[in-house]
């Protein structure tokens, strides 16, 4: 090949050589390595992912218990506003199986109902003859399925005349069970808006800020820098405070949900724009760039799906945050306000130590928190080795 | 050095005019105002109420004005340290808020010293066992931690430590020592009391720092020089204090920024919880009843204080590494 190049002070004319060129040429591949090396980033990220046992179990868990709020009305016993006056404070009952030897399937026994006159506790003893045996798919409380369609079909019902608190209840006779079922549908729902939103104004903000720099960055900043040295908790409770009493439980919901996204941005803001900045450096951006790539280009194609996946997994870790925020607003009863039912409202209930004392049952929706939080965390840290597949643990 | 510190100083202070712009701005957005509320609320149980008295207190403090000037009075009041009035208690804001800020700080403090102590054995312990049964149980226990809210972590411990060493419930200390001069006493009283508090504010920090603690050890320990120093045959021990954990501990200094946030927080809901005589049970009154002097300087309050334990943590960090010294000052 005859050198091209031209005299001093004069520009390299365009050069592609025509004779075909084969990449694998070189080094014959193996199918193994064939597989790894020309596998897509998301097969490499699955496989990552795969190996995190607890994040994979974790996602499951999370992806069922979303599922589960599809169909919440028919997974709740009973319906959520209703009243037992018999039931008031009813411990949970156990679900047995025999029956004086015998098997009868899935049953609890009855309950004698006593007031003690000396504390005025309401007693309740089980009563081992009165064996009531549970139904299933079983015409129950009617409701509204998604508030449209009428329907009656439960996935488990009490005996005719019977009754089933596998939870217990609260002190107007209202299945606990029945109202974490119902409680999971606001508390999960809100860490997903929550999240939109921040992830909205995290990726426009910090974006701007990393891409144009100067002084919009430094404004940018400063900003996060303010919001983060304020204590959340105290700013949600005054952001929350300002709503008026007035609004319907619907509008408090969306203006809670729209609280927590508004403070809770500025972590992925901080991600998105150190990122930009870091990434804008690598060698494939700069060959992007020289191959004539506009800036809008270089940025959504080459830039936003390199750290997408970072800042996925990073929004995953922040969902905890939301919905124990929610739950802590809603336990000084600042955040939602019944009739909505989310798990912090529930325990709203328990908000005194007598509750701890003597009817320990109603602590029992910080189960589904603990256990989504938990969930959560370890699918976040599942995601975030799996974004980073060239990064050997 | 100096230098450093007069920097740092000088950056905080715009920091703290725009956390006052932004206090400002939340306790001015509701509808209406105290008075509003107050007239409404006696009207309620069938009271009157003197209007001049009222008119005289609105002039008082410039509800008839304009709202960049309030602002400026407000933030021009602080700098002398008059921090308005608090409508609710009829009281000036110092007076009220008193000893609360200080109890606030107290409490906050020994929950950041009591996180460092558990957080830093188990850290390490973490980082040099990675993936070890005592690493997996100690780090799910630190997320169990993380993952109780707090509120309720508070009222069950409350609960036991009532029925096994009968402590009394709530406060900082027995009712008998509120309003006590400082006494052996008092002291012991307080301490009793303090321990739920800074166990359930604790917990929630503590985590994040085990995690992080054992991700920049491990990052650490993964460096050639670890590698080099073990090769030419030094301690185990050794290797592992002489260089790796002084890195990181750069970085356990530097945390306080991050988590005091978090504590501070904590200790809110918490102190709610409790009633605990911290400024959480006040600033939530404060806001319910929209006595925004007082809402809003709990607020402001909080976030100095922040704002305070950051640069303190800075210039920590500034002591201890000289890079972060030397270049401080000029960028």
């Amino acid at each position: 090949m005859s050198s091209s190049i031209p005299p001093d002070g004069e520009a390299i004319s365009h050069f592609v050589s025509q004779t075909p060129f084969d990449p694998q040429g070189v080094e014959k591949l193996s199918p193994e390595q064939e597989k790894v090396y020309f596998a897509s980033q998301l097969k490499l990220m699955w496989w990552k992912f795969r190996k995190h046992r607890a994040a994979v179990w974790s996602g499951i868990f999370l992806l069922l218990i979303y599922l589960s709020i599809l169909i919440s009305e028919f997974l709740a016993p009973y319906s959520l506003e209703r009243r037992d006056v018999r039931a008031i404070y009813m411990p949970p009952q156990g679900i047995h199986l025999f029956h004086e030897g015998s098997f009868v399937g899935p049953f609890v026994y009855g309950y004698d109902f006593k007031l003690n006159m000396q504390t005025l506790k309401r007693e309740y003893v089980p009563n081992t003859n009165d064996v009531q045996p549970l139904r299933f798919f079983c015409r129950g409380d009617s409701y509204r399925f998604w508030g449209m369609v009428e329907s009656d079909l439960h996935l488990v019902c009490p005996a005719e005349d019977g009754y089933f608190y596998l939870l217990g209840t609260d002190r107007l006779g209202r299945d606990v069970l029945s109202r974490i079922i119902y409680g999971t549908r606001i508390s999960l729902t809100i860490g997903l808006i929550g999240i939109t939103v921040s992830f909205l104004l995290g990726i426009s903000i910090g974006g701007m800020a990393g891409y144009y720099g100067g002084w919009i960055d430094h404004v940018v900043q400063r900003i996060i820098e303010v919001l983060q040295s304020l204590p959340s908790i105290p700013l949600w409770l005054a952001l929350a405070a300002i709503m008026p009493v007035t609004w319907s439980p619907i509008v408090v919901y969306f203006g809670i949900t729209i609280i927590l996204g508004l403070i809770d941005w500025t972590g992925l803001a901080r991600a998105v724009r150190s990122k930009l900045l870091s990434l804008r450096e690598e060698e494939y951006v700069v060959a992007a760039e020289l191959m004539g790539a506009s800036p809008p280009r270089v940025i959504f194609r080459h830039l936003i799906p390199g750290f997408m996946s970072h800042l996925i997994a990073s929004a995953t870790i922040t969902i905890p945050t939301m919905i124990l925020g929610e739950t802590a607003l809603s336990f000084l009863g600042l955040g939602l306000r019944p009739p909505v039912t989310s798990w912090g409202v529930l325990l709203n209930e328990a908000q005194n130590i007598n509750v701890v004392a003597l009817y320990p049952w109603l602590i029992l929706p910080v189960v589904p928190v603990i256990l989504v939080i938990l969930a959560f965390n370890f699918l976040g840290d599942g995601l975030r080795d799996a974004a980073d597949p060239y990064h050997s643990a | 050095m100096l230098r450093y510190i007069f920097y740092r100083l000088l950056a905080a202070i715009p920091t703290l005019f725009l956390i006052s712009a932004l206090v400002f701005t939340i306790i001015e957005l509701p509808p209406g105002d105290f008075f509003e509320n107050y007239i409404a609320e006696l009207q309620a149980q069938g009271e009157t109420v003197d209007p001049r008295k009222i008119e005289y207190l609105k002039e008082e403090y410039g509800f008839d004005k304009p709202l960049i000037e309030r602002y400026f009075t407000w933030v021009g009041g602080m700098l002398q340290g008059d921090f308005g009035y608090s409508f609710e208690y009829e009281l000036p804001v110092s007076d009220v808020v008193g000893n609360r800020l200080w109890l606030t700080i107290l409490v906050s403090t020994i929950t950041i010293i009591f996180t460092w102590l558990i957080a830093f054995p188990i850290g390490i312990y973490s980082a040099t066992h990675q993936y070890s049964w005592g690493d997996y149980g100690l780090t799910f226990l630190g997320l169990l931690g993380l993952a109780t809210p707090n509120f309720l972590l508070a009222l069950i411990l409350l609960y036991f430590a009532n029925v096994w060493f009968g402590t009394s419930i709530g406060h900082l200390m027995d009712a008998e020592y509120i309003d006590q001069p400082m006494s052996w006493a008092k002291f012991g009283s307080m301490a009793e009391h303090m321990v739920i508090p800074v166990i359930v504010i604790g917990t929630a920090g503590t985590a994040g720092m085990i995690r992080r603690l054992r991700a920049n050890l491990l990052d650490e320990l993964q460096k050639q020089y670890v590698v080099t120093a073990r090769a030419k045959g030094v301690p185990p021990t050794r290797a592992l204090v002489k260089y790796p954990l002084r890195m990181s501990l750069n970085f356990f200094i530097a945390d306080i920024g991050s988590i005091l946030p978090a504590v501070i927080s904590g200790a809110e809901v918490v102190a709610i919880v409790l009633s605990l005589e911290t400024t959480g049970p006040l600033l939530i009154r404060a806001l319910q009843s929209q006595d925004m002097y007082l809402a809003g300087s709990f607020l402001m309050f909080l976030a100095t204080l922040t704002v305070i334990g950051v640069l303190i943590s800075d210039i920590a960090l500034a002591i201890l590494d000289p890079r972060i010294r030397l270049q401080g000052g000029r960028r």
